[in-house]
């Protein structure tokens, strides 16, 4: 409908759509200011420790410190690479396996109660075990982040893979086609909001290896920086970290959320 | 005498699974002539898709054999349509991409064959459509591209499995009037497989009722109406004075007991 031949009506059923959502941006932001100035207060007048809380402009100060000396982007850097290279490495291994599985009906029997098992194992166990065998260093860290979501891929993968519709397969057969070629044409696309899903979990399960990886060895991430913060109680750099972690964490979510975006015109 | 285009002999089908052996299908023999529409009707349960998918040699007969215009069918040689059900387009293609999907996986496309699809699109009143995804089309419309994928690979036969069945009552009717009127315009040979005893008659040259399973051949009716008017499409069909026999024949034929 074009703008000039619209009813008042459908005007005024717009502007109040747009005010709604206005109010619930404004508010939106609101909540997080009056928390972060109640914060403040609180600590100001001495109703909270400090010590253990830290508070709002002193966690400021440090992240104007650490970014002034180029300390925070090391650390943010590396986390980060690390993170995006076990959240690819997760994401790409496990799509593999799973067209594997989707592939050989015998191997998909033989693996699944393996992969029913360390579904419901927390992979966070392993991960000394595999940081002694890997190295105690960024390799370490990122197989432990491909660890905690190389199975859940595997597992969402595959199950979409096999709920195509029978009849749709039982269509491209009767064109002739090959294996690959239902792969390709049908099995594959059909999955990519199953794929879209499986890259937003993914993106927290990464950071949850990367984070743990950190904790256990490393010199320098944002799991350095709060590992370090809370062993000397400077809660204000823990404080900060996370509130980093927060942050990226949004940012890397919302990118995913372009891409669907790109596949959502069907 | 017209040419057989499908012969089938004496198949039989048994499953095996841990809990037994189910016989499906017991000995069915049917010969399908060039031009005409066939009919199954039968008690649901009955080993109608089985028998489809036999005929399209998607799964093979525990015995017997299935000749399309004198060949053995087999994965290499096999040239048929398929409708099914539902309409299977692909979401993510527009309605051009998939009516040239049969085409694109048997490696035959060429530019020709766009132009083909582009006008057999217009023929068929999607001339608007072309680039537009399935979401945005009518279940009907939607059943139309099917057929219009069907068609272009000019398969020596096709396979209706209840092609409507998905579809209101309103657009059911519609479009097995339209897709009927194609099928006969274009000297189709098909097997329609249908729960609806009218879909049947209105569409159908001869009709094959199955008895419940195991299933066997129980009876094949000659449908021979009067079109008022010469209005020979199926919904005029639908208003020959003989229509009412056939329904009440085949009715009892079915043996339904709820």
């Amino acid at each position: 409908m074009s703008k000039n031949n619209m009813s008042k009506e459908h005007k005024n059923y717009l502007t109040s759509i747009k005010k709604r959502n206005k109010t619930i941006l404004i508010t939106q932001i609101a909540v997080l200011i009056l928390g972060l100035i109640l914060w403040e207060i609180a600590a100001h007048f001495k109703w909270i420790d400090t010590f253990l809380t830290s508070y709002p402009s002193q966690i400021w100060r440090l992240f104007i410190n650490y970014t002034k000396n180029g300390n925070l982007f090391h650390h943010i850097g590396i986390s980060v690479f690390e993170t995006v290279i076990g959240f690819m490495g997760g994401t790409l291994l496990g799509f593999v396996v799973a067209i594997g599985l989707w592939w050989s009906k015998f191997w998909a029997r033989v693996f699944d109660p393996y992969l029913v098992m360390l579904n419901s194992l927390p992979k966070t166990a392993l991960a000394p075990i595999i940081i002694i065998w890997v190295g105690a260093g960024y390799s370490g860290i990122i197989v432990t982040a491909i660890s905690v979501s190389i199975i859940v891929t595997i597992m969402n993968m595959y199950e979409s893979f096999v709920s195509v519709d029978e009849d749709l397969i039982k269509l491209l057969n009767t064109f002739g086609a090959t294996k690959f070629q239902i792969l390709k044409k049908v099995v594959l696309p059909s999955s990519i909001p199953a794929l879209i899903n499986t890259l937003k979990i993914n993106i927290g399960l990464s950071w949850v290896g990367v984070i743990v990886g950190e904790f256990l060895v490393s010199k320098a991430g944002i799991g350095y920086l709060i590992v370090y913060g809370g062993q000397v109680f400077k809660l204000d750099l823990v404080m900060m970290s996370v509130f980093i972690l927060a942050i990226i964490s949004v940012l890397m979510y919302r990118i995913v959320a372009i891409i669907e975006n790109k596949f959502n015109r069907w | 005498m017209k040419n057989v285009v499908v012969e089938i002999n004496n198949i039989a089908m048994t499953y095996h699974s841990l809990e037994g052996e189910t016989e499906a299908i017991r000995n069915i023999d049917l010969d399908i002539y060039e031009g005409e529409i066939v009919g199954i009707v039968g008690p649901s349960g009955c080993g109608k898709s089985t028998l489809l998918s036999i005929i399209a040699g998607l799964i093979k007969p525990t015995s017997g054999t299935v000749l399309i215009k004198g060949q053995k069918v087999s994965k290499s040689n096999r040239n048929i349509g398929y409708m099914f059900q539902k309409d299977q387009l692909l979401e993510w293609r527009n309605i051009l991409q998939n009516v040239v999907l049969g085409l694109e996986i048997q490696g035959k496309l060429s530019s020709q064959h766009y132009e083909k699809a582009k006008n057999l699109l217009n023929n068929y009143g999607l001339g608007d459509f072309i680039y537009s995804y399935p979401s945005q089309l009518s279940g009907g419309m939607r059943q139309r591209v099917a057929l219009i994928r069907t068609l272009i690979l000019e398969p020596d036969f096709l396979l209706l499995d209840e092609p409507f069945s998905a579809l209101d009552y309103q657009t059911r009717l519609a479009i097995a009037d339209e897709i009927g009127v194609i099928l006969k315009r274009e000297g189709k040979t098909a097997l329609l497989v249908t729960h609806d005893i009218a879909e049947a008659i209105s569409l159908c040259d001869r009709i094959v009722i199955l008895s419940k399973r195991p299933a066997i051949v129980k009876e094949i009716i000659d449908i021979e109406l009067t079109c008022p008017e010469g209005r020979c499409t199926p919904l005029g069909r639908r208003e020959a004075p003989e229509f009412r026999f056939y329904f009440n024949k085949i009715w009892k034929e079915l043996d339904i007991h709820v």
